[in-house]
C-alpha cells in the first residue's frame, strides 16, 4: 500500500471511528460468547445436578435441554447481531474511508 | 488431452467399484439402492468437476474459485466442510449412547464458529490471497513463516485425512460390503479427481452439494421421528428414558475434571480458528463482507444440524434400540446387553433404515459416502496449496513463479497427497485412533492460531517471535498428547499416563502465546524494528480491505 494512502486513512476520522467501534463491539460479543461457553462448561464439570434438575415435578425433560439448546440458538443469533451492525453501520463507515483515497 | 485421462479414470473408478461390488456380492449382502444413489451422485458431481475444470485455468482459480463465490455458497460450503460423516455418524451415535452428553460435545463444535467472525474472518479475508500463511507472513520474513505455517498447515491435513480415511474405509465396507482397502482406494481416487481437475470450484460445488443432501436427509430423519411423539420433545424423552434410563438427560462422564473439560473447550474453539481448510475458503468470497456472511449462513446450518443430529440420537434410542432387526447377535452372545451392528455409530444409519425403509438406507449410506468425498476434497486442496503455494511458489521460488506451473505443482501435491492418504488410510486401518482429531484441533489451536492471531492485531510480532512460539506450540501439543492418556495409556498400553489429562491445548496454546511474546518482545534487531513498522499499512488493509485481492473479472 502506498504510503500517502497510510497516512490519510490513519488521519481519517471515520477511520478512528470504525476501528474504534468495530473492535469495542467485536471484543464484547467474543467475551460474552466465551463466558456463555465456559459459564456452561463449568457448570457441567462444577454442578453438573443443576442441568439435570427436571424442569417441572414429574417431566422428564431436564434443565439442561433448553440450557443447550439455548447455547446454541445463541451462537447464531449472535453471529446474527454482528453480521447485521457491520453490514450497515461499519460497512458505511468503511465505504466512506474508501472513497476518500480513491484515485490515490 | 485432459478430458481422456479424465475419461480413463473415470471409466477406472466405475470398473473397479462394479467389479468389487459384484465380488462383494458373494460373501455379503449387497445394498443395491445405496450404491445406486451413491453412482448417481458420483456421476453429478464429476460432471461439475468436468464444468468447473473448463473454468479453472489460473492458480487463482484454482485455490479459491476465482474468488466470485457467495455468501451464501460459502456458508454452505464451510457447513458442508465441518459437517464431516464422523461428526454425523460420530455425535448421533455419542448422543444414542449417553444421550446429553452428545449435545455438549456438539456445541463444543458450535462455538468457535462466532469467534472466529469476530475476530479472523474479516481482516483475513482483507489480507491474504490463498493460504493462511500470506495473512501470517503478510509483514515478516517470508520464508521461515511460511515454513512453519505449512508445516502447521500440512500436519493438520494429514491428521485429519487420517481419520477421515480410517473412518471411510470402515463405513463403506459395512455400508456397501466392500473390501476396506478397495473403499479407501475409491475415495482416494474420487477425491484426487475433483480436485485435480476441478480445484477449489468443484471442491466448493462438491460441499454444497452435499451439505444439501445431508441437511435433507437429517431434517427428513428428524420430523419422521418427532411426528411418532406429535412434535412433543417431552414425549420423545420420556419414551427414551423409558427404554435407557434417566442418566441420558444429565450431563454425564464424557466432561470429567474441570482442567481437562476448559482444555477440550479451549482446542474446539481456537481450533476451528485455525484449520487450514476452513480458513482457506474465506478466499473464496470477494471481499469482507461475503465473509462475514458465510460464517452466519454457515453458523446456522451447523446449529441445525447439530440439532438434527440430536434428535436422531433420541430417536435411534426409541426406533433402533432392542429392536431384534439391528442387533448384533454375535456381540451379544460375547458381552450382553443390546449392540448394534457395527457399533453406536451406526446409530442413525439404521434409524434410516427404520423410519424409510431400504430406500432411505441407501439414500443415507450415499450421503454419508458423499459426505466422506467432500470432506478429504477440501482437506486435500488445503494441503496441496500449502506445498504449492507455500513451499514451493514463496520458499524455493521466492515467489518468482508462473501462475500456470504454481497451478501444476499444486495439481502434482493432489495427487501425491492423494496417493499418502491411501497409504495411510490402509496404514491405519487396526490402529485407535481416537486421538487424531484431537491432535488435528490441539496443533491448529496451538501453531496456526495463535500466529494467525497475533500477525493480525498485535504490532509487536517479530519473525523470531513467531518463529519460535509457533514451534513450541506445536512440539507442546505433541509432546503432551503422547504423554497424555490418549496414546500413553490407550495406544502405547502403559498403565498411567506421565501428562494427566486427556486434551493439551489449553497448555500447549498458553506456551505458544507466552513464548511468541517473550521472543517477539525480546528481539531488538534490525528486522523486528521494520517489522513493527509495516504494522500500520497491514492494519489498515486488514480493518478496510484497501488494496485487497479482488474476485477475478472472467
Amino acid at each position: 500500500m502506498h504510503k500517502d494512502i497510510v497516512e490519510v486513512v490513519k488521519n481519517d476520522p471515520n477511520y478512528k471511528e470504525l476501528v474504534a467501534k468495530r473492535s469495542s463491539f467485536a471484543i464484547t460479543l467474543s467475551i460474552i460468547m466465551l463466558v456463555v461457553y465456559f459459564g456452561f462448561i463449568l457448570m457441567i464439570a462444577y454442578f453438573p445436578e443443576v442441568l439435570g434438575t427436571p424442569l417441572s415435578e414429574g417431566s422428564v425433560t431436564t434443565v439442561g435441554i433448553p440450557v443447550g439448546m439455548g447455547v446454541i440458538f445463541f451462537a447464531f443469533i449472535i453471529t446474527g447481531i454482528y453480521t447485521k451492525r457491520a453490514n450497515s453501520e461499519f460497512d458505511d463507515l468503511n465505504n466512506k474511508i474508501k472513497d476518500k483515497v480513491k484515485g490515490m | 488431452m485432459i478430458n481422456r485421462i479424465f475419461l480413463f479414470l473415470i471409466l477406472g473408478t466405475i470398473a473397479v467399484f462394479a467389479s468389487s461390488a459384484a465380488t462383494a456380492e458373494v460373501a455379503k449382502e449387497l445394498n443395491l439402492s445405496a450404491i445406486v444413489m451413491f453412482l448417481i451422485f458420483v456421476g453429478a458431481t464429476l460432471g461439475i468437476t468436468y464444468w468447473a475444470a473448463k473454468r479453472t485455468k489460473s492458480a487463482k482459480d484454482f485455490y479459491t474459485a476465482g474468488g466470485g463465490i457467495t455468501g451464501f455458497q460459502n456458508g454452505m460450503a464451510i457447513a458442508g466442510d465441518y459437517m464431516s460423516a464422523a461428526s454425523f455418524l460420530g455425535i448421533s451415535g455419542l448422543v444414542y449412547a449417553s444421550g446429553y452428553d452428545g449435545l455438549i460435545y456438539s456445541i463444543g463444535f458450535l462455538v468457535g464458529w462466532p469467534v472466529i467472525l469476530f475476530m479472523i474472518a474479516e481482516p483475513l479475508r482483507n489480507l491474504g490471497k490463498y493460504t493462511f500463511a500470506d495473512v501470517a507472513s503478510y509483514r515478516l520474513r517470508q520464508t521461515p513463516v511460511r515454513i512453519l505455517a505449512a508445516f502447521g498447515s500440512i500436519t493438520t491435513v494429514v491428521l485429519y485425512l487420517i481419520a477421515q480415511m480410517v473412518g471411510s474405509g470402515k463405513l463403506i465396507q459395512l455400508l456397501f460390503g466392500l473390501d476396506y482397502e478397495i473403499a479407501v482406494f475409491i475415495v482416494g481416487i474420487l477425491m484426487i479427481l475433483y480436485v485435480t481437475f476441478g480445484g477449489m470450484l468443484a471442491t466448493t460445488w462438491v460441499q454444497i452439494i452435499k451439505a444439501f443432501l445431508l441437511l435433507s436427509g437429517a431434517t427428513f430423519m428428524s420430523i419422521a421421528v418427532m411426528a411418532h411423539y406429535d412434535f412433543n420433545f417431552g414425549k420423545l424423552f420420556a419414551h427414551a428414558v423409558e427404554l435407557k434410563d434417566v442418566s441420558i438427560m444429565a450431563p454425564g462422564k464424557l466432561v470429567g475434571d474441570p482442567i481437562s473439560a476448559i482444555s477440550l473447550a479451549v482446542a474446539l474453539i481456537f481450533g476451528v480458528a485455525g484449520l487450514p481448510h476452513i480458513l482457506m475458503r474465506f478466499f473464496t468470497v470477494s471481499d469482507a463482507k461475503e465473509a462475514r456472511k458465510s460464517v452466519f449462513y454457515a453458523t446456522g446450518f451447523i446449529g441445525y444440524f447439530y440439532i438434527l443430529t440430536f434428535i436422531i440420537g433420541f430417536g435411534a434410542i426409541v426406533m433402533v434400540l432392542g429392536k431384534p432387526e439391528y442387533l448384533d447377535l454375535a456381540k451379544q452372545a460375547i458381552s450382553g446387553g443390546q449392540p448394534i451392528l457395527g457399533g453406536n455409530n451406526m446409530a442413525a444409519i439404521h434409524l434410516s433404515h427404520a423410519v424409510g425403509g431400504d430406500f432411505f438406507l441407501g439414500f443415507i449410506s450415499a450421503v454419508a459416502f458423499a459426505t466422506i468425498l467432500a470432506v478429504v476434497s477440501g482437506l486435500t486442496l488445503a494441503g496441496a496449496s500449502a506445498i504449492s503455494h507455500d513451499l514451493y511458489s514463496s520458499v524455493i521460488k521466492k515467489g518468482q513463479v508462473d501462475s500456470i506451473t504454481e497451478m501444476k505443482v499444486s495439481k502434482m501435491a493432489t495427487v501425491a497427497l492423494g496417493i499418502v492418504a491411501i497409504l495411510l488410510g490402509i496404514a491405519f486401518e487396526s490402529q485407535n485412533i481416537a486421538f487424531v482429531v484431537g491432535l488435528a484441533f490441539a496443533i491448529a489451536a496451538s501453531a496456526n492460531f495463535p500466529i494467525l492471531f497475533l500477525s493480525m492485531y498485535w504490532r509487536g510480532l517479530t519473525t523470531r517471535g513467531a518463529v519460535i512460539g509457533g514451534s513450541m506450540g506445536l512440539a507442546t501439543a505433541v509432546v503432551l498428547l503422547i504423554l497424555g492418556p490418549a496414546v500413553w495409556v490407550d495406544v502405547l498400553k502403559n498403565a498411567e499416563a506421565i501428562f494427566p489429562y486427556k486434551y493439551p491445548a489449553l497448555f500447549s496454546m498458553t506456551v505458544a502465546f507466552v513464548a511468541t511474546y517473550f521472543f517477539s518482545v525480546t528481539d531488538n534487531s534490525q528486522s523486528a524494528k521494520e517489522e513493527k513498522e509495516k504494522f500500520e499499512a497491514q492494519f489498515i488493509r486488514a480493518q478496510t480491505g484497501i488494496g485487497a485481492e479482488g474476485a477475478s473479472s472472467h
